[in-house]
């Protein structure tokens, strides 16, 4: 088979499998499948730019992703006007004298003799971060004392939610900057462990720094890029359009919703896959690519790898914070909480290397097919299991526990998979050419 | 006497668990580290290695409870520790065979080594989940303290207590004992040379007739054992949580990577330097230094530096600073 009709024919296998959900159990499901497929499409990509292109290990996406989520509040939520008047601009003033401090320190690195160096990099960061908390404790404590059930927190931009997306991928790329710059110079394992806590440190962040986001109380009813379901149900025209489908009011809106969202990711999705096709056949591309299978003998023909490392790892992160951005977005919500690096770390992984690293296509396919497997192992789950325990007694305590199970059995299978493709296909499903 | 009152204070609330974290760290970090010295790949699954280990252990002190077995003043869980490292071995041994077995003899890359890692610790997870869900488990028993605070106060007359949890003072002496032995098997035995020879220059070790194979078993057994008991004196002194488990998989590797991945002494050393920053760094100090200071000085707030939910940042700018400084760690490690 050529690799066209092996992708044609794969991406027809996703078709069927999301067609006769909605078929078999519902079309909300059927959607909200499709939904998050395509925001795991998304992360895949910008995954698949940095392992697939470049070979950098990274497992940090959960942190990029996280502040895609962020940039979200960011931009779309109201600001709390009262929260700046008491405290605003100290956060503001601390935070650039955190900043102004670790820039101190880091001339100080580059330009202090090295006698005097370590002392005078002490000295700096030591009176930095006391006049950075001296500056920044009270501002947060004003804010966070400003109505903390509600708001708590300096709020938004007030910009519409579309916005954010962009807005969530320059937040990443801003963070992916700072890492690339003092990571990216590491070995593999060393970058895999340095990006893994780099994420941890910014869901640290994220749940701790209540006027930034809220924290662990969450941020709810972020606006929407599309009209609410009871309003759809309110509005006679629709009403009646739905009517002539043969559909009741309540779940035409609930489908008119997903739908957009569909159309919204769909864009973006098409407009990245053809970015990153663009990017794999250009010169630059090859230049990657060349770079990762040989990083000494590219060197040797004049590339400038940590620059062309850092540039990769950067459009990968910020592909990753616009679908983020995008997640967060279609929750409606932002729950710092929620962010376990299993879920949206190591299960992007999978996706990348099932459906085929250095493959746009590839990791496109592997973002759904994954997706489709994590949501649906678990109603496949419970029927295997009635199945196994349709012969045991109603009340027997081993019956109950295997039923009990059945939500971790996605973990297993994810597992299993990632295991069997790396073992009989390790260049994945759609392998790279 | 106030600076004795200081003094204890900073034993009960920074030393004592710093010493029993970073031991629990350490003997965590020694299995990485082995793993990394000899079949060369950052082992991703160790976490979760751990936690099978205990949730065996815990599994059997439950039953061992249930028929009244205990150790008196000790936990039941040190009877049940050989049983959880057969369960590890067993699991582990399993898993080589089926998976890392093929890659090894294919010499792949090490990062796809790590890849199928994250395999493992993807179906490992899903299988401890499955035996034991996601909840609590608290299985330490026997006598709670060495040492309760308040018997210390009444003993010296000091305003302070030092208080010393039985799990802490087990924790250590076990890690003792663990490590000596460790040290003793990979400086004394033949096995133990012949291991060393294999992670410091492989084909020289296949030349003088060392059998790769056997060197690997040997291996995963100790990381087996490793794993368990490290985990069970984690559980011990706080409780059994996978996710938790899963989660400690960071700060160890920042031991490993810190002392020198690759290199044991490095490892132990790198478990208490993280384990101090961590406490250190995350601990209120306002109680020892209203003790230290002149009544002027004394601190206001709460002189804490970070709040304790960024104890894992503490661990990664750590290692982070050691990466960029001093890439082979404070000892020397190795570099694939």
């Amino acid at each position: 088979m050529t690799q066209h009709a092996r992708t044609a024919s794969f991406f027809a296998l996703i078709l069927v499998l999301i067609v006769g959900t909605g078929f078999v159990q519902s079309w909300n499901t059927a959607l909200l499948i499709l939904n998050m497929g395509l925001v795991s499409a998304v992360m895949a990509l910008g995954v698949n730019l940095q392992w697939g292109f470049a070979g950098l290990f990274n497992v940090g996406v959960m942190g990029f992703v996280a502040l895609g989520g962020l940039a979200a509040v960011l931009v779309s939520m109201p600001p709390v006007g009262e929260a700046w008047a008491a405290g605003g601009l100290r956060i503001v003033l601390a935070l650039v004298l955190g900043a102004a401090t670790i820039t101190a320190a880091i001339l100080a690195y580059a330009r202090v003799p090295a006698t005097w160096r370590g002392w005078a990099i002490a000295a700096i960061l030591i009176v930095g971060f006391f006049v950075y908390r001296a500056v920044f404790d009270p501002g947060v404590a004003a804010v966070e004392k400003i109505n903390p059930a509600a708001t708590g927190y300096l709020g938004g931009l007030g910009l519409p939610v579309l916005l954010a997306w962009p807005m969530g991928g320059v937040l990443a790329a801003g963070a992916a900057w700072v890492i690339g710059k003092t990571a990216l110079g590491l070995r593999s394992d060393y970058l895999a462990i340095a990006t893994l806590g780099i994420a941890e440190i910014i869901i640290a962040v994220m749940k701790n720094e209540d006027w930034l986001a809220r924290g662990v109380k969450n941020v709810i009813g972020l606006p929407r890029p599309l009209p609410y379901e009871i309003d759809l149900q309110n509005d006679p025209g629709f009403v009646e359009r739905a009517a002539g489908l043969g559909l009741d009011p309540t779940t035409a809106s609930t489908l008119y919703v997903k739908l957009g969202y569909g159309v919204y990711f769909a864009i973006v999705l098409v407009i990245l896959l053809v970015l990153a096709q663009l990017a794999l056949n250009s010169p630059w591309g090859r230049m990657m690519r060349a770079i990762r299978d040989n990083e000494t003998a590219a060197r040797a023909m004049g590339k400038n790898v940590t620059r062309r490392h850092l540039e990769i790892f950067i459009l990968g992160s910020a592909v990753c914070g616009m679908a983020g951005a995008m997640m967060t977005t279609l929750d409606s919500q932002l729950t710092p909480g929620s962010y376990q690096p299993l879920r949206y770390t190591f299960l992007i992984w999978v996706m990348v290397i099932v459906g085929g690293s250095g493959n746009n296509f590839g990791a496109v396919l592997g973002g759904f097919l994954i997706w489709f497997l994590w949501v649906q192992v678990e109603p496949l789950g419970v029927a295997l299991m009635s199945v196994i325990t349709a012969g045991m007694a109603e009340d027997s305590g081993l019956r109950t526990h295997l039923l009990d199970s059945v939500q971790h059995m996605r973990l297993l299978t994810m597992g299993l998979i990632l295991l069997i493709v790396l073992r009989f296909y390790p260049r994945g499903l759609l392998p790279e050419k | 006497m106030d600076v004795l009152n200081g003094l204890v204070a900073l034993a009960n609330f920074v030393l004592v668990p710093a010493i029993a974290y970073g031991s629990q760290l350490a003997l965590g970090a020694l299995g990485v580290t082995l793993v990394y010295g000899i079949l060369r790949f950052s082992n991703f699954a160790h976490g979760d290695s751990m936690a099978f280990g205990t949730l065996v252990v815990v599994l059997f002190t439950a039953l061992f409870q249930s028929m009244g077995i205990s150790l008196g003043p000790l936990p039941t869980a040190l009877l049940a520790i050989p049983f959880g490292i057969a369960g590890a071995a067993l699991l582990i041994l399993g898993t080589d065979r089926l998976v890392y077995r093929f890659y090894r003899a294919q010499r792949v890359k090490p990062v796809i080594l790590v890849i199928v890692s994250i395999g493992v610790m993807f179906v490992y997870e899903g299988l401890i989940r499955f035996i034991i869900g996601t909840g609590e488990q608290r299985f330490a028993d026997g006598e709670r303290f060495i040492i309760s605070a308040r018997e210390f106060k009444q003993m010296t007359g000091l305003r302070e207590g030092l208080a010393l949890k039985t799990t802490q003072g087990l924790t250590v002496v076990t890690a003792v004992i663990v490590v000596a032995l460790l040290f003793w098997f990979l400086n004394r035995t033949r096995t133990g040379k012949s291991m060393r020879a294999f992670s410091d220059n492989e084909d020289l070790a296949l030349l003088s007739g060392i059998n790769p194979e056997r060197v690997v078993m040997v291996t995963w057994l100790i990381v087996a054992a490793l794993a368990t008991v490290a985990g069970v004196l984690y559980g011990l002194d706080k409780s059994f949580k996978p996710f938790v488990y899963f989660q400690l998989l960071l700060p160890i590797f920042a031991s490993a990577i810190v002392g020198g991945l690759g290199n044991p002494l490095g490892a132990i050393a790198g478990g208490f330097v993280v384990a101090f920053s961590e406490v250190g760094i995350t601990y209120a100090w306002k109680k020892v230094l209203v003790y230290l200071m002149p009544e002027p000085l004394e601190p206001s707030g709460l002189v804490q530096l970070l709040s304790t939910d960024y104890k894992f940042a503490v661990s990664f700018v750590i290692l982070l600073i050691v990466l960029l400084f001093r890439p082979t760690g404070l000892f020397k490690g190795k570099a694939v």
